[in-house]
């Protein structure tokens, strides 16, 4: 959606680097997977899923627990052959081809180091295998421990390392053997969080360093959309929407991404305008109205839902210059303040809590908010989305 | 005072495996290893000195003095003796790599099965237990003799025209060893390689490791502990075995078990075969050590 944004559009949000190979229809995907389908007796974990990934992309598959996404990873790699579809990397078809043959290399989520082996042993391994001269194979291992930096360490053995220590030895014996992809189950989802956000930036850096292909697997949003150029959005099986993480908060396509992702404000209601590149909307039960930009072609009396995200809501005690539109009045229900920012949750008279966030840009405030105060909400026609799905 | 109850009733707690090791192996031992120093007589029992603490203490003292070393210097003067030694640890040591080539790939198809079948595969690996081993032992001369069931079969298969001699030989022996021990043998591999991460099987061959690569390299070694154990298991007692070599073995069998079996009951030589049984404990002191020190590494890595 940012990607064909002429000069007068204005992009969603920030974005890492100037990288979009989605967007030209010319760019061959490195890795595609066609409708696969992988089925464990009768319970189907991956449902006819198709997703392209970039040679130099780093993609995140993002999805609750159990969704599929540690199944569609392991058919990457080889370890599970896909009940249906198929899957090509670098345009070869990969059925029938042994995890021990694939041009891709994974570094599991238990880390997997070999326990009977050093930091050294298990990084060596790889190379081993592929009959690397002696020489060649220290020279290596050396550079990866410098890139992990893990160079005092190579001599001993996983037990005697931190989670942290064994994370980066996974990571080094994955990308020691310069695989065309690497796949990456949970990477951080061991380290604590303090930790998880400085591995993060490492992960980051080592892919651009190395110019690998990254598929990582999370459950955590935020890790997706630090580290990902793209994230795929999963649920039972299924893929719910492919974009850059902005498009993905800014631009959700359904109701699932919507409330996936971050927080948000969801209203249920009908289209009772469309023209002039809006769209108003009477918001059920309250019957209060959004008028918002058409980021979706509506009918007249179509059931839709509108998201909207809680930064995007003013809070205030003044009424706002028109109350009949996108305004809402109510009582302060509850503060959650969390040093950077803090969320309001106002009370409607009907129930509904609408979570306003506002960033706390300033150390002392005259008169803040609190309990029991009535104030209005308000939002600009561009602040949310329309979703009809 | 509740404190102190409980700290003397946890100190007897410890105290219980003490006094029975004590009482069950301590003593007998040092009986055993009195008998050995003595001479065969004809009386009841067969060897003097005997103890008696009624007769004083200068009969005690001379009865201290009537101790020699003879039994054992006359165990190294007859070949006999040596040769059965031998020939025991070779059995038992041909024995135990018989029964890991046969229970190595049991442990791993049974640590490999689906998590619902393996309580049943365990099961079943246990269940010869159920039955006596005297009668288990049995059963196979019936299967293994000239007219008995393998015979039977195999030249029902046409396999053979002529039945083999398998009962009374060496070979029924290995057989005999080989089955009564597979699961002390198959226990401790099977919780090895269950314990162990497949994941890391997949890790190597995601390196690029074909899976009897992988086998060999990670699998294996990490199974090691297990094999260690389980076959000193199978070792130490195989040594010592008599009920086998002495059912299924023939005349040619040269094992201690059986030579002591003869000395004791045919010879009624109490103080020769109390010789031979602290001898062959000695010679077993070497493996129950090397096997205590791999236990205690196997559990210092799980740390
Ligand atoms: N080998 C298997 N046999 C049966 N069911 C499996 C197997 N592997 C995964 N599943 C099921 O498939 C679903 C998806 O699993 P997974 O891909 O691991 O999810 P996640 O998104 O958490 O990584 C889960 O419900 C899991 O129980
Ligand atoms: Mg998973």
């Amino acid at each position: 959606m940012n990607g064909n944004a002429g000069a007068n559009m204005k992009s969603l949000g920030s974005f890492r680097r100037k990288f979009a190979p989605w967007n030209d229809p010319q760019a061959k995907p490195f890795i595609a997977i066609e409708n696969v389908t992988k089925k464990f007796a009768d319970f189907t974990a991956v449902d006819d899923l198709s997703l392209t990934i970039f040679n130099r992309e780093f993609f995140a598959l993002l999805g609750a627990s159990g969704c599929g996404k540690s199944t569609l990873l392991r058919m990457l790699a080889g370890f599970e052959e896909p009940t249906a579809g198929r899957i090509l990397i670098d345009g070869q078809d990969m059925r029938g081809i042994p995890p021990y043959k694939r041009p891709v290399n994974m570094m599991f989520q238990s880390y997997a180091l070999f326990p009977h082996m050093t930091v050294e042993g298990n990084i060596a391994f790889g190379l081993k295998q592929d009959g690397m001269a002696k020489g060649d194979i220290e020279a290596r291992v050396a550079e990866m421990l410098k890139l992990v930096k893990l160079e005092r360490f190579a001599k001993r053995k996983p037990h005697q390392l931190s989670g942290g220590q064994r994370q980066r030895v996974a990571l080094a014996r994955a990308v020691a053997k310069r695989p065309k992809v690497l796949l990456l189950d949970e990477p951080l989802g061991a380290l604590d969080k303090k930790l998880r956000e400085e591995t993060q930036f490492e992960l980051m850096d080592l892919q651009m360093k190395l110019g690998l292909t990254f598929v990582v697997v999370t459950h955590d949003q935020e890790e997706a959309m630090t580290m990902a150029d793209r994230i795929a959005v999963m649920d039972k099986g299924k893929v719910m929407q492919v974009a850059t993480p902005a498009e993905v908060y800014e631009a959700p396509n359904s109701k699932f991404v919507a409330d996936f992702i971050g927080n948000v404000n969801m209203f249920e209601g009908r289209t009772a305008a469309v023209g002039n590149g809006k769209i108003d909307i009477a918001v059920a039960p309250e019957n209060f109205t959004i008028r918002t930009d058409a980021t979706k072609t509506c009918s007249v009396g179509q059931p839709v839902g509108f998201a909207i995200r809680p930064e995007k809501i003013r809070i205030s005690r003044q009424q706002p210059v028109d109350p009949s539109i996108n305004s809402a009045f109510g009582e302060m229900w509850d503060i959650a303040y969390f040093g950077d920012m803090t969320v309001f949750h106002v009370k409607l008279e009907s129930g509904r809590i609408i979570k306003a966030a506002s960033l706390n840009a300033v150390r002392t405030v005259e008169d803040p908010l609190s309990y029991d105060d009535m104030v209005w909400v308000n939002f600009d026609a561009d602040a949310g989305i329309v979703l009809t799905s | 005072m509740e404190k102190l109850i409980s700290s003397v009733a946890s100190r007897l707690v410890i105290l219980v495996p003490y006094l029975w090791l004590l009482t069950f192996f301590l003593i007998p031992f040092f009986i055993v290893f009195k008998i050995s120093l003595s001479e065969v007589a004809m009386s009841i029992p067969p060897y003097t000195p005997v103890f008696d603490l009624s007769a004083g203490w200068a009969a005690f003292k001379a009865s201290f003095a009537q101790f020699s070393w003879d039994n054992y210097i006359w165990l190294t003067q007859d070949p006999l003796y040596f040769k059965a030694y031998l020939s025991s640890l070779l059995i038992a040591g041909v024995s135990t790599v018989l029964t890991l080539i046969v229970g190595y790939p049991i442990a791993y198809g049974m640590a490999r099965a689906p998590a619902t079948v393996r309580p049943t595969l365990l099961m079943l690996v246990i269940l010869p237990f159920w039955t006596s081993f005297l009668i288990r032992v049995y059963a196979w001369i019936g299967i293994l003799k000239p007219e008995g069931l393998l015979n039977q079969f195999l030249m029902w298969a046409h396999v053979i025209n002529t039945p083999l001699t398998i009962l009374n030989t060496n070979t029924a022996v290995f057989i005999g060893i080989v089955y009564s021990y597979l699961p002390f043998l198959v226990l401790p591999i099977y919780s090895a390689l269950e314990k162990m991460d497949y994941s890391l099987v997949e890790a190597a061959e995601d390196l690029g490791c074909p899976p009897i690569a992988a086998f060999w390299k990670i699998t294996f070694p990490l199974s090691l502990p297990g094999v260690v154990a389980g076959c000193f298991l199978v070792f130490i007692p195989a040594v010592g075995e008599f009920v086998i070599p002495d059912l299924l073995g023939g005349s040619q069998t040269l094992m201690i078990g059986k030579t002591l079996w003869n000395e004791f009951f045919s010879n009624r030589d109490w103080a020769v075969s109390s010789a031979v049984a602290v001898i062959l404990l000695l010679l077993l002191v070497v493996p129950i050590v090397l096997f205590q020190r791999a236990e205690a590494r196997a559990q210092e890595s799980e740390k």
